[in-house]
């Protein structure tokens, strides 16, 4: 009987293409990897909620606010999911939150945009939800068990938000002058930033290479965002929107669209923080998480003192749990 | 004495009062997603925001139908102005801190419970269905509210400070829930009797806050008016943002 090591084991995982498991030994920066593009995930669904959030108070029917709500809502919970299978990893919730709020780890930059206009309801739904759907359908079949997962329930859930958009555009599209203006608007607005949200093209992008061999990323970023281009350019053309590149045209050779060249420049100055609304972002989320302390704080205390009079020993680990697991029920 | 306007059509008119509790209340929630002291709380807002504008749906559309003008939800919700609302004042005041938001829902929750439970029973039987979905969630949010009421009241001294704070800002507006007049006279048998609600209400708000360590104010001020539409002067702020975008482009579809 032969002793196989931990990275042969791995190794043999990934080549079969099977999932690794929270208990499986993984190669130390493999890990690493998965806790950052994880947390980058989720942090991105929780920061997600800031801008359509925006429009909750203002929605133009009630029909349309309880879409909304419920879309918002969604993403929380997509947050969720993705940081309890970033603690299979070994990394506590508030430790990610911390490296959200210093910025040591990152969100999608997509939402460093403004949502100015009703019709932004519209194109997050379709183009940023359906850019993020592109990727994450890819991402069902990634090598880390829990986060594959996540990706299946979360997409099944994006495809809804994504279609919701679209309809909001259509309904835009079909209606008053000043309804279609503001779509077109949004359109322009949100188009490049979509684009870019795929990452850098492939001979740029730092960690791609890697994370092929590892079975985490199955398609590349130009892949994928071809995909994207490809399956939206019609949608758009159904609407009677224009996508604002002069240099958008059918490849008959490559069986694709041509598309012009992405700002990468512009893409890297909001990665770095200097987009519309970075600042902002933190700030909301940092203000939101320190206004609510004393609350954390309280629903600890009363724990404990519940627990310490139901059962002198008990803890307030414990007393932690239980309020965990009450809010849930709740959720 | 003037004559009550709102008698003349007493069920469009109870409706109105029912639908405008839950109307503004979700407007005020809806401000708070993101904003919660954690994302599991992020979710519960959400759920309740849901909830309460799911109701406000059901009654504003009935009572565009029991109206008859060719109105319908969104004309009602977004063309009315501040002095055709017809919400109880508790709901519009401000959010504040997370102890106030709590005090807010606790009240409106331990008054909706016995109302929708009573309502179930109505003559009327859209008014009877639309109760028993409600009667379902708001026992929920009461379960959620009073949980958060006890662990404020009784967690640490700033939480026991401002939960007890959150309570004195607005006892004074808890009355107005209750303000009845020749509206529900005229629907006996359809509206629900409002001295059997004031009961049940206060012996939940006397249980809880007992078990909370808290204690109501003395003062015994009430702000009463909202049910005939004599609002304080918060919800000339909250009922612009909600309508502007509608009535910027009317007659246009979403």
């Amino acid at each position: 009987m032969t002793v196989t090591t931990g990275q042969e084991a791995f190794d043999t995982l990934i080549a079969a293409k099977q999932k690794i498991e929270p208990r499986d030994w993984m190669p130390e920066e493999y890990r690493r990897t998965m806790i950052r593009q994880i947390a980058q995930h989720a942090h991105s669904e929780v920061i997600g909620q800031q801008p359509e959030g925006n429009w909750i108070t203002r929605a133009p029917s009630l029909r349309r606010k309880a879409i909304l709500v419920a879309k918002v809502q969604d993403e929380a919970g997509h947050g969720l999911y993705l940081y309890s299978a970033c603690e299979t990893l070994g990394v506590a919730r508030d430790e990610l939150n911390e490296l959200l709020h210093n910025g040591r780890q990152k969100y999608s930059s997509i939402f460093n945009y403004p949502t100015l206009s009703w019709a932004d309801m519209g194109a997050i739904g379709w183009l940023v939800d359906g850019a993020a759907i592109t990727n994450q359908v890819a991402l069902t079949r990634t090598s880390y068990g829990p986060y594959a997962r996540a990706m299946i329930r979360i997409c099944k859930e994006e495809s809804f938000h994504q279609r919701q958009g679209y309809e909001i555009m259509l309904t835009l599209a079909r209606g008053t002058e000043a309804q279609k203006d503001m779509a077109q608007d949004a359109l322009d607005r949100w188009w490049w930033p979509s684009l870019a949200m795929f990452g850098p093209p492939d001979d740029q992008s730092p960690h791609t290479e890697q994370s092929m061999r590892w079975g985490i990323k199955v398609e590349t970023n130009d892949q994928l965002r071809q995909r994207f281009v490809d399956m939206t350019v019609p949608q758009a053309q159904f609407l009677g929107l224009e996508i604002p590149d002069p240099e958008l045209a059918w490849n008959e050779e490559r069986g694709h669209y041509d598309f012009g060249d992405i700002d990468w420049e512009d893409f890297w100055e909001v990665v770095k923080g200097n987009g519309p609304c970075n600042r902002d972002r933190i700030a909301h989320k940092v203000k939101a998480w320190e206004d609510g302390a004393w609350v954390r704080e309280a629903a600890l205390a009363h724990a404990a003192k519940r627990s310490a009079a139901a059962e002198p020993t008990a803890n307030t680990v414990n007393a932690a749990n239980t309020v965990n697991a009450a809010n849930k029920e709740l959720s | 004495m003037n004559a009550n306007p709102f008698a003349a059509n007493p069920l469009f008119s109870y409706l109105l009062r029912l639908a405008d509790d839950n109307l503004v209340h979700a407007q005020q929630l809806g401000a708070l997603v993101s904003w919660m002291p954690e994302l599991e709380e992020d979710i519960a807002v959400a759920n309740l925001c849901l909830d309460h504008l799911g109701q406000a749906r059901n009654l504003l559309a009935y009572a565009a139908e029991v109206e008859g003008a060719g109105r319908d939800e969104d004309a009602l919700a977004m063309l009315r102005d501040e002095r055709q609302f017809l919400n109880a004042v508790l709901v519009e005041q401000p959010n504040g801190d997370f102890g106030q938001t709590i005090a807010r829902q606790f009240l409106l929750d331990a008054y909706q419970v016995p109302l929708y439970e009573a309502l179930v029973a109505s003559g009327d039987a859209q008014l009877a269905a639309i109760a028993d979905k409600a009667a379902k969630e708001a026992r929920y949010h009461l379960r959620y509210s009073t949980q958060w009421v006890v662990r404020l009241g009784d967690g640490t001294e700033e939480s026991h400070r401002r939960m007890q704070a959150g309570i004195d800002a607005l006892w004074r507006y808890s009355a107005d829930l209750f303000a009845a007049d020749d509206v529900e006279d005229a629907l006996a048998g359809i509206a629900a009797d409002v001295a059997p609600l004031r009961t049940r209400f206060d012996a939940t708000v006397q249980a809880v806050l007992a078990e909370a360590t808290l204690a109501l104010p003395a003062d015994p001020y009430q702000r009463l008016g909202g049910r005939v539409g004599n609002h304080t002067e918060l919800l000339g702020h909250i009922l612009p943002e909600m309508q502007s975008l509608y009535r910027a482009h009317i007659g246009a579809q979403w």
